[in-house]
């Protein structure tokens, strides 16, 4: 078992008072698996994603990723696990700015220090951008910058992947042409998916779909 | 909707009060220091126009002789018998104890109504003023100076310029030792018809006309536009803060200008708020800068007069007076200098189409273009000013040239740092250290405004140091040359100080006279001190320049040695003949340093002095004896003669006045550098609080990937850390440019001497652990924000909540 969540709870403080957006949320994922997570905005998806990576901590509940509690470490060690065993993607791509294409998909993997540059280059190759190394995002279409983010996620062949809807920011062409890629990607790199998407058809896609619905999981 | 539409703009200053604080502060900071010097600089002018407007100088003629002498009282008489209304004035330094003061003689019955500035000797007191016992006039400042000395009875009034006392002209003929001479006649505005001509009753006698300007102003001129520049710099470093601010406070708002615009809002009245926003801000900031200014020149005026004393000997009030003008002036600059700094972000909503994008720019966008253009603006300025050191002369071209390389390398600041950190990017090999290196280029277009305003203030730092320092240095070994003799004595009479040499001719190594009468040379006044021939002079007297055996020459009364002052005011050369007082002539043979005297001097033999000058006061002299037995010596000549403790002077006491002197003369000049560095400091702590607020889209990401919060801002803090750290480096050559050009062109232009270069380099340490605690301090509470920041408000930047 790669990750495992037990009776997760998690609420914002609010004006209204405390906002309660996870309610008692249990799941795993194997190895290598596909989840695909949807539900209204606001429902928790963004919320769930983010304890999965370590970014916050719940209220209560456990979450174990590859064999660590991750409730029970301190930053320094949830920001090291993250680091080799995590791959985050965004919606706005969340790029590095000051560096190059090159750089920024090299940028995870050199950090976790598993810069494998034979894999490196077919990532550049599968996700076409031979042609864009020597730029900068802000040069790039949201199509491009959108294959470089998978590209530097997938560089560090992290164990997991979370991606918090990654073609919302896409037009359905070009989205269904990256999810694509993605998908394959992930498979060839071996990691597991957990994708928040509000579209049923996308999430039609991944091995298994988990509805969140007012703080809570249904199949 | 326009009120609903400006309380909603206003609104934004509700939610970021430290941003409004920051601007305020900013704005308040560089007005302080500009009105400050302007209110120093005003109470100087106003005390030199007192000076110029005293006996009616700046509306009526005088009559004075063309060679610039006094002149005997029979020739008043004379010209009175012909006709003239004219009422004598006799004029001179007046020493009472160790107060040197400035005599001005009159005659209250004939002087001319415009001379009458205070009302002086009315009723009994008039009898008293022209009474053999005498009444002096002062103002209470000088008045409070003369406490405890043995003057004539003192009478207070106001509106008498410092440092300067009245009383009538047989008094001052006594006080001046000058028995029936006059220095010039005031004429009246109205004189009776068919007057013979003034030159057939006197023929040596020139009219000379009113004069709008006193010589102070003209002699310290140099002195106060110093100041000013020191005024407009820090002004400059204040207003790198307001651009920050207003930067930041329009950025965060471009959303709801254009909500604003799009439910309605005409781009005229948006404008109209924006700069009416600005301007209640700058007469609020402006305000409070002025009262701020108030304190700072109250508290650094009582220094400004000791230096205007020390270095010119002019007398300037050493308290403060309100002025209206000031106020106004301190209220136009708050204002001229917001809209300046505001004017680039106003200019761009005037600019901003309807539907512009809302997400905030970040601010390194665009910033090639500018950088190109920045980097032609720099390289202009820098050859400009070396064009100006090559070819041009003056103090102006001085300040010119000071300025262009200034301003040039402040522009070039950040392109130079730019091509430092793409090296440093390129031979990084870890991901962090390429991120840092590359993020913090990328970084540097939002704080290049707070860094050019270190740099200008570090250079500043390095460059008035330098100057201060090499002053100091050579003030110090200037000291020891001219201070040789042991022990420097005053006899109370001539007879005494016959005897006293006399007693010491067996009791010392050396007697050496120190004999002086004040004359002219080209019409300006000098001291001419004549000198026995001795190995301590041919020793030590620090000669700059001179013809072969210049001693000798002096020796057989062949030639005169000149200070710089001299030698550059009225342009002498070596073997150039002089004219000096008396209608004799001699040859310049040598020019010796002379630090910190105002005016010219004279050196000739003690022999040439006396023959030439019958009646000089023969009271003091030097003596030399071996250092060890001075205080025994001193004590014994005082029991000999009973003489009063400050009738002997101890070389190590005299030297120790003249270095508080000194120290004093520099205080005004450490403190504009302290606030200068204070002010830079704020303007790089309001540039990183802005940048903090812009900086998480790009830090979240690197903190997803892997790096904790505190490791982060570490990094931040190192980031600025280094950035000072580079700019500090480059500060050092442009500082010593600096101080090149101060020591060099300005010191020469502004006091008359050159003095020579010298660096310590134990300074520039000292001034770069300031540097970076400064930098160090300014990143420390944004650097503490970043470290503590709740995960809540980094995920924001995944969820495009921002």
């Amino acid at each position: 078992m790669l990750l495992s969540l037990r009776n997760i709870e998690k609420s914002y403080s609010s004006v209204e008072g405390p906002l309660e957006v996870l309610r008692g949320v249990s799941f795993d994922l194997d190895a290598g698996n596909s989840l695909a997570l949807t539900g209204e905005s606001g429902c928790g998806k963004s919320t769930l994603l983010h304890l999965v990576a370590g970014l916050d901590q719940p209220d209560s509940g456990h979450i174990t990723l590859a064999g660590q509690n991750l409730t029970s470490l301190n930053d320094a060690a949830r920001a090291s696990l993250r680091r080799g065993t995590v791959g985050l993607m965004f919606q706005q791509f969340n790029l590095i700015p000051s560096l190059t294409v090159a750089a920024n998909l090299a940028f995870h993997a050199q950090l976790s220090e598993c810069h494998d540059v034979a894999w490196t280059t077919t990532i550049i190759t599968k996700l076409g951008l031979l042609d864009l190394l020597a730029r900068y995002p802000e040069q790039l279409s949201g199509g491009q910058q959108q294959r470089v983010a998978i590209g530097r996620t997938l560089a560090a062949k992290p164990l997991l992947v979370l991606a918090d809807e990654p073609t919302g920011n896409l037009d359905e062409a070009t989205g269904d042409a990256v999810l694509d890629l993605m998908l394959s990607m992930v498979k060839d790199a071996g990691s597991a998916l957990i994708m928040a998407t509000h579209s049923p058809r996308l999430a039609a896609r991944l091995d298994r779909h988990l509805k969140l619905h007012a703080g809570q999981t249904s199949a | 909707m326009i009120k609903t539409a400006f309380k909603a703009l206003l609104s934004h200053w509700s939610r970021k009060p430290g941003q409004l604080l920051t601007l305020i502060i900013g704005l308040s900071l560089a007005t302080a220091l500009w009105s400050g010097v302007k209110a120093i600089n005003a109470e100087a002018n106003a005390s030199y126009d007192q000076a110029a407007a005293m006996l009616g100088q700046d509306q009526l003629q005088q009559l004075v002789r063309a060679d610039a002498e006094t002149m005997d009282q029979q020739v008043y008489v004379a010209l009175r018998r012909a006709g003239w209304l004219v009422s004598p004035v006799l004029e001179g330094e007046v020493k009472f104890g160790p107060v040197k003061l400035h005599l001005l003689g009159i005659d209250p019955l004939t002087m001319p109504p415009q001379a009458q500035n205070v009302t002086l000797a009315e009723g009994d007191d008039l009898a008293q003023f022209v009474a053999s016992t005498g009444l002096i006039y002062s103002d209470p400042e000088t008045a409070a100076r003369l406490f405890g000395q043995q003057i004539p009875p003192l009478h207070i009034v106001k509106g008498i310029p410092p440092g300067t006392l009245i009383t009538d002209i047989g008094q001052a003929q006594m006080l001046l030792k000058a028995d029936s001479k006059i220095s010039r006649l005031l004429v009246w505005k109205t004189q009776p018809q068919n007057l013979v001509p003034f030159n057939t009753v006197e023929p040596n006698l020139v009219l000379r006309e009113p004069s709008q300007t006193s010589d102070f102003s003209r002699l310290t001129d140099s002195f106060h536009l110093n100041l000013t520049a020191f005024g407009y710099l820090a002004f400059i470093v204040g207003l790198f803060i307001v651009y920050s601010a207003i930067g930041l406070a329009f950025e965060q708002r471009r959303p709801l200008f254009r909500t604003l615009r799009a439910l309605g809002l005409s781009l005229r009245v948006l404008i109209l708020f924006l700069v009416a926003e600005l301007l209640g801000m700058a007469l609020v900031a402006g305000m409070i800068g002025v009262a701020l200014g108030y304190v700072m020149a109250a508290l650094l005026l009582p220094d400004v007069t000791a230096t205007l004393r020390g270095l010119y000997g002019v007398d300037v009030s050493g308290t403060l007076t309100i002025r209206p003008s000031w106020w106004l002036a301190g209220l136009a600059i708050a204002v001229a200098g917001t809209l300046i700094a505001s004017a680039q972000n106003v200019w761009q909503v005037w600019q901003m189409p309807i539907l512009a994008p809302t997400q905030p720019k970040a601010w390194a966008a665009a910033a090639a273009h500018t950088r190109r253009w920045q980097a032609f603006v720099a390289i202009f300025l820098l050859l400009m000013s070396l064009a100006l050191a090559k070819f041009s002369h003056g103090l102006f071209a001085g300040f010119a040239i000071l300025g262009t390389m200034m301003l040039g390398a402040a522009l070039a600041l950040p392109i130079l740092l730019a091509g430092v950190l793409r090296l440093a990017e390129r031979i990084a090999k870890k991901p962090i250290a390429i991120w840092f290196w590359a993020d913090t280029r990328q970084q540097l277009s939002g704080q290049s405004m707070a860094l050019m305003a270190l740099l200008l203030a570090l250079a500043t730092n390095v460059g008035v140091s330098t100057m201060v320092s090499s002053f100091r240095f050579t003030f110090i070994d200037y000291l020891d040359q001219r201070l040789a003799s042991e022990l420097y004595v005053s006899g109370r009479t001539e007879a005494e100080a016959d005897a006293m040499r006399a007693w010491l001719a067996t009791r010392s190594n050396a007697v050496l006279p120190i004999w002086s009468v004040d004359g002219k040379v080209a019409d300006q006044p000098v001291q001419i001190f004549g000198l026995i021939d001795h190995e301590t002079y041919r020793d030590n007297w620090p000669i700059l320049s001179a013809l072969p055996d210049v001693w000798d020459i002096v020796a057989r009364g062949d030639g005169v040695l000149i200070n710089e002052q001299l030698f550059r005011r009225e342009n002498f050369k070596l073997g150039d003949t002089i004219d000096l007082t008396g209608g004799w002539q001699s040859r310049v043979s040598g020019i010796y340093s002379d630090y910190g005297n105002p005016v010219g001097q004279v050196i000739m033999s003690n022999k040439q002095l006396v023959a030439h000058f019958k009646d000089i006061t023969k009271l003091r002299f030097g003596i030399r004896i071996r250092p060890e037995k001075a205080t025994a010596l001193a004590e014994d000549l005082r029991a000999q003669f009973e003489l009063p403790a400050q009738n002997i002077v101890n070389q190590a006491d005299l030297k120790r006045l003249s270095l508080g002197i000194f120290e004093r003369t520099f205080t005004v000049t450490a403190a504009l550098n302290v606030l200068t560095l204070g002010v830079a400091a704020i303007a790089l702590f309001a540039s990183l609080m802005t940048l903090a607020e812009m900086r998480l889209p790009q830090l979240a990401p690197i903190w997803a990937m892997g790096l904790t919060r505190s490791q982060l801002a570490w990094l931040e803090f190192w980031r600025s850390v280094m950035l000072a750290a580079f700019t500090m480096i480059l500060a050092l050559p442009v500082g010593l440019a600096l101080a090149w050009i101060l020591l060099s062109v300005v010191n020469v232009e502004a006091f008359g001497w050159r003095l020579p270069m010298y660096i310590f380099p134990a300074n520039w340490l000292w001034l770069g652990i300031l540097g970076l605690l400064t930098a160090a301090l300014a990143a420390i509470f944004p650097v503490r924000r970043l470290a503590r920041i709740s995960p809540a408000e980094l995920l924001k930047v995944f969820a495009n909540e921002r």
